[in-house]
C-alpha cells in the first residue's frame, strides 16, 4: 500500500482493507503524540480545518477539534443551531460560502444520511463524514477497530457483537463493514423492531436475546438507546428495554473472562448499559475516547499531508 | 546499474569505535548523554555506539529513537504521505548532551526536522551529530561533529547503509 490517494473519508463501506490498515498504523504512531509534555507537531500548520455540525456533540467535536491542534491546523467550530443554517440558508449555499474562505477540510455531521456526500460535490476541499443520520460514522469504526486491534493485536477472526438499534444505529453500519472487511465475525442483537430487513446480507449473524448474543464473543459493543426516539415504540417501555437488552454484571458472567466492552457514547447509566459495568474491567471506553483522537488526526494526516496533484 | 563498494563489515566496525573514542574526547566521558537514533538504521548504529561506550566507560547511555516526519519541511509537497517511524525519548532531554545518530548525511533536512523536535521536547545543553556516512550535498548549514567515512557522490547515486539486525549484513554501498 502506496499513500492514501482520497479526497474525502465517507464511509467505511468505501474503504478497503489496505486503507482501513494505513489509517490504523498511522494511527498508532500518532498516539505517541498525546503522550507528550508538549502535545503539538507542526505537521499541518497552516492548513484549516472547519467542523460543521448540524447535531449536538461534545466527544466526536471535541475530539476532531483537538486532532486539528495537535497537528497544528486551524479548526473552526461551526454548530448549524447558532449559525445562518437558522435563517434558513440551504446546503449547498453555506458549503459555496465556507469553500469560499478556503478551507482545507471540512469535517460534517448532518440528521439526514447521505449529506456529506452531497457536500462532498461542493467543493473542493476534503470532506469527513462525522455522522450522517442513521448511514455511516467512520471515525467512530476506526476508533473501535485500534482499541481492539491493541487490545488482541489483530481483528481477524474475532468475535463481536453490536447490541441495541441496529436499525437507527450509524456507529453499527459502520462497524460491521469495518470489522467484516477486516476478517471478524459480526453478531448482531435487538428486539425486532430495531433490526434492519435483511441485515443478514451485510454478513452479520442475528439474535434476538443478549444472553445468546454475548456468549463465546471477544467484543461486546453496546449502542447508545436513542431515548429521543422512544416516543416512536420501538420497545414498550425503557425498563423493559433495559431488563431484556441492557448489560449487567449478571449477565455478564456468561461472557468470555477476557471480554472487552466497547460503547460510542454518550451512555445512558442503568439502561443499555449498567454502572458497575461500564466502570468495571472489561470497560474500555475511555480507551475509545482516547484512540479517537489519535485516529482523527491519522486522517487529516492522510487527506492533507499528501498531494492530489 | 553501476555498484560502488565504499565500506565493508570490518570498516564499519572500526569506523563507529573510532567514533566513540572521539565522544568520549570531545565530552570528556560520556556523562549526562543521550542517544537519540532516527529511524529505521540510525536507532541500530546508536545502539552499536552504545554498546561500544559501555565497554570503553562502563556507562549505560539511555537510547531512543525519534522520527521526524511530522517535522518534516515537504508535507503536503510529495504525493505520497510519509510514513510514521517510531518515536521513544528515554526520559527528559532537558540540559542532557544529545547526540543524534543517523547512517546517512545528505542535504541537513531531515536533522533540520530532527533539532526543532528535540527542542518540542525539552532543552538539551547540546545537541550533537554523528552519522556513519557524509555523503555532501547539504542543503542547510548543518555539519556533523563525528564522520564515519566522508563520500563524494553524484546527486543521483543512492547510498545504501546495510546492518545485520536487519540486513543481515554489514555493508555500505552506492549505486546509480
Amino acid at each position: 500500500m502506496q499513500g492514501f490517494k482520497r479526497k474525502d473519508v465517507l464511509t467505511i463501506e468505501d474503504l478497503t482493507r489496505d486503507e482501513i490498515e494505513l489509517i490504523l498504523s498511522t494511527a498508532e504512531s500518532f498516539k505517541e503524540v498525546s503522550e507528550r509534555e508538549i502535545k503539538k507537531v507542526p505537521t499541518l500548520r497552516g492548513r484549516t480545518i472547519i467542523n460543521l455540525f448540524y447535531e449536538a456533540s461534545t466527544r466526536t467535536r471535541t475530539s476532531f477539534e483537538i486532532a486539528a491542534k495537535r497537528m497544528s491546523a486551524d479548526a473552526i467550530n461551526i454548530s448549524a443551531s447558532s449559525s445562518s443554517v437558522v435563517k434558513g440558508e440551504t446546503l449547498k449555499d453555506t458549503a459555496k460560502n465556507l469553500e469560499a474562505m478556503s478551507p482545507d477540510c471540512i469535517v460534517v455531521r448532518h440528521p439526514s444520511s447521505g449529506t456529506p456526500q452531497i457536500l462532498s460535490g461542493f467543493v473542493k476541499c476534503s470532506v469527513i463524514n462525522a455522522g450522517d443520520g442513521t448511514h455511516e460514522h467512520p471515525s467512530q469504526a476506526l476508533l473501535d477497530l485500534l482499541t481492539i486491534k491493541e487490545r488482541f493485536g489483530k481483528i481477524e477472526g474475532l468475535k463481536i457483537s453490536i447490541i441495541g438499534d441496529i436499525a437507527h444505529s450509524r456507529v453499527a453500519r459502520s462497524n460491521i463493514h469495518g470489522f467484516t472487511k477486516l476478517g471478524a465475525e459480526v453478531n448482531v442483537c435487538g428486539s425486532p423492531t430495531m433490526m434492519p430487513c435483511e441485515i443478514e446480507k451485510m454478513g452479520c449473524k442475528v439474535f434476538y436475546k443478549i444472553e445468546d448474543a454475548i456468549k463465546n464473543v471477544d467484543v461486546i459493543m453496546m449502542l447508545r438507546i436513542q431515548l429521543e426516539r422512544q416516543k416512536v415504540g420501538l420497545f414498550p417501555t425503557v425498563r423493559e428495554y433495559s431488563r431484556l437488552f441492557g448489560l449487567d454484571s449478571k449477565k455478564l458472567e456468561n461472557a468470555k473472562k477476557d471480554v472487552v466492552i466497547l460503547h460510542p457514547g454518550p451512555i445512558n447509566r442503568g439502561v443499555e448499559i449498567s454502572s458497575d459495568v461500564a466502570d468495571g474491567k472489561h470497560s474500555f471506553i475511555l480507551e475509545q475516547v482516547k484512540n479517537g483522537v489519535a485516529v482523527r488526526m491519522a486522517l487529516f494526516y492522510l487527506l492533507l499531508g499528501g498531494s492530489r496533484e | 546499474m553501476r555498484k560502488r563498494d565504499i565500506m565493508d563489515a570490518k570498516g564499519m566496525e572500526r569506523a563507529l569505535i573510532r567514533i566513540a573514542h572521539e565522544i568520549i574526547e570531545k565530552n570528556r566521558g560520556v556523562e549526562n548523554m543521550i542517544m537519540l537514533g532516527i529511524p529505521t538504521r540510525g536507532v541500530y548504529i546508536a545502539r552499536r555506539l552504545r554498546d561500544i561506550l559501555k565497554k570503553i566507560e562502563d556507562v549505560n547511555i539511555p537510547v531512543g529513537s525519534i522520527d521526524a516526519t511530522l517535522y518534516r519541511d515537504d508535507i503536503g509537497l510529495k504525493q505520497d504521505q510519509p510514513r510514521l517511524k517510531e518515536t521513544d525519548i528515554p526520559g527528559s532531554l532537558d540540559n542532557k548532551k544529545v547526540v543524534i545518530v543517523d547512517d546517512v548525511l545528505f542535504t541537513g533536512r531531515t536533522i533540520r526536522a530532527v533539532m526543532n523536535e528535540i527542542m518540542d521536547f525539552g532543552r538539551p545543553g547540546s545537541i550533537q551529530l554523528a552519522v556513519l556516512i557524509d555523503r555532501g550535498h547539504r542543503e542547510l548549514p548543518i555539519r556533523p561533529d563525528y564522520v564515519g567515512k566522508n563520500v563524494p557522490t553524484s546527486m543521483q547515486e543512492k547510498v545504501a547503509v546495510r546492518l545485520k539486525e536487519i540486513d543481515g549484513t554489514d555493508e555500505v554501498i552506492a549505486t546509480d
